[in-house]
């Protein structure tokens, strides 16, 4: 089940998320994005929803869905 | 808990990795919607990293003279008194450059809210010393240092404007997910009081700064809280009650 919906072209590689998730359920994807940066991918299955990756981002790559 | 960004700050802004205007915009854009005035902010920023949201956000924006966001946006709340007008700038403008405007709209008690991001540097220019250089923080001005006997003592608004009578004055951070939703509430706070006319809000906002302190985002919100918080505490310092 998609819990988080992320919009990997906004991410700038701070890493705040990952810094941030209760969970470890965010980590690095190996990709670069159209801007150059190694953007996150989420683990679904660990993923709690808790919104703490929603408020640390300052690009606004996270939308909560459930 | 379904959540997303509200769509009056969703923009693909340019800010630099890590910086957190675009936490502080989000927060503003929540707040907007929560109180139904995302189409009656009028927001006045400072020639200075801030002065990019003109593109960043959909409230109607004046990019006012350098230090002076705070008597601008006093202006404009006298003449659209239906509006909210919000003074956005940084630390730079509002504690050196625009000192005087600052004081004398807390000793006015001017019927305007101020938001200011205080990074301890001046951002934009390079990372030159600030009011709130922290002793001992290099600087591209201080590199060495900051010293109290060259360059004096770092500036607290909270010692400043503490016992002036203004409606409300508070400090907040974002180097944590427990210090963001905090600093939301201080914020709303602050709106909430401007939106029913009770005088001066000043909300300041510790925020990072990774390109100037050459540290990684990360880093940075680890300094925040390590160094930074110390010095500079968070919390309310003036909450006046009622309408003066």
């Amino acid at each position: 089940m998609q819990k988080i919906m992320t919009e990997i072209e906004r991410c700038k590689g701070c890493y705040l998320c990952m810094a941030n998730c209760p969970k470890e359920a965010i980590h690095l994807s190996g990709k670069v994005n159209h801007k150059g940066y190694e953007y996150i991918e989420v683990d679904q299955e660990k993923c709690i929803a808790c919104g703490s990756c929603y408020q640390m981002c300052p690009d606004f790559v996270f939308s909560i869905l459930v | 808990m379904k959540c997303s960004v509200p769509a009056s700050v969703k923009y693909d802004h340019t800010f630099c990795q890590g910086c957190a205007q675009g936490i502080v915009n989000r927060l503003i854009g929540e707040i907007m919607e929560e109180l139904g005035t995302t189409e009656k902010l009028i927001v006045t920023t400072d020639v200075a990293c801030g002065a990019m949201n003109v593109d960043f956000w959909d409230f109607d924006t004046i990019v006012g003279a350098h230090g002076r966001p705070i008597p601008t946006a006093t202006g404009v709340r006298k003449v659209r008194k239906d509006c909210l007008s919000l003074a956005h700038l940084g630390d730079g403008a509002a504690y050196n450059i625009g000192m005087a405007e600052t004081m004398h709209a807390a000793i006015r008690d001017d019927d305007v809210m101020a938001l200011v991001l205080n990074n301890c540097v001046f951002a934009m220019t390079g990372g030159q010393t600030s009011a709130t250089t922290m002793l001992g923080q290099r600087t591209t001005t201080s590199v060495k240092g900051r010293k109290k006997s060259v360059e004096g003592s770092p500036f607290h608004v909270e010692k400043a404007l503490g016992d002036m009578d203004i409606a409300y004055l508070a400090r907040g951070s974002v180097d944590s997910v427990a210090a963001i939703r905090k600093t939301k509430k201080y914020l709303k706070k602050a709106f909430e009081k401007h939106k029913n006319h009770e005088g001066f809000c000043l909300v300041e906002i510790l925020t990072p700064c990774p390109t100037n302190w050459g540290l990684s985002p990360v880093d940075s919100m680890k300094r925040i809280r390590e160094q930074v918080i110390p010095e500079f505490p968070v919390g309310e310092f003036i909450d006046r009650g009622g309408n003066e």
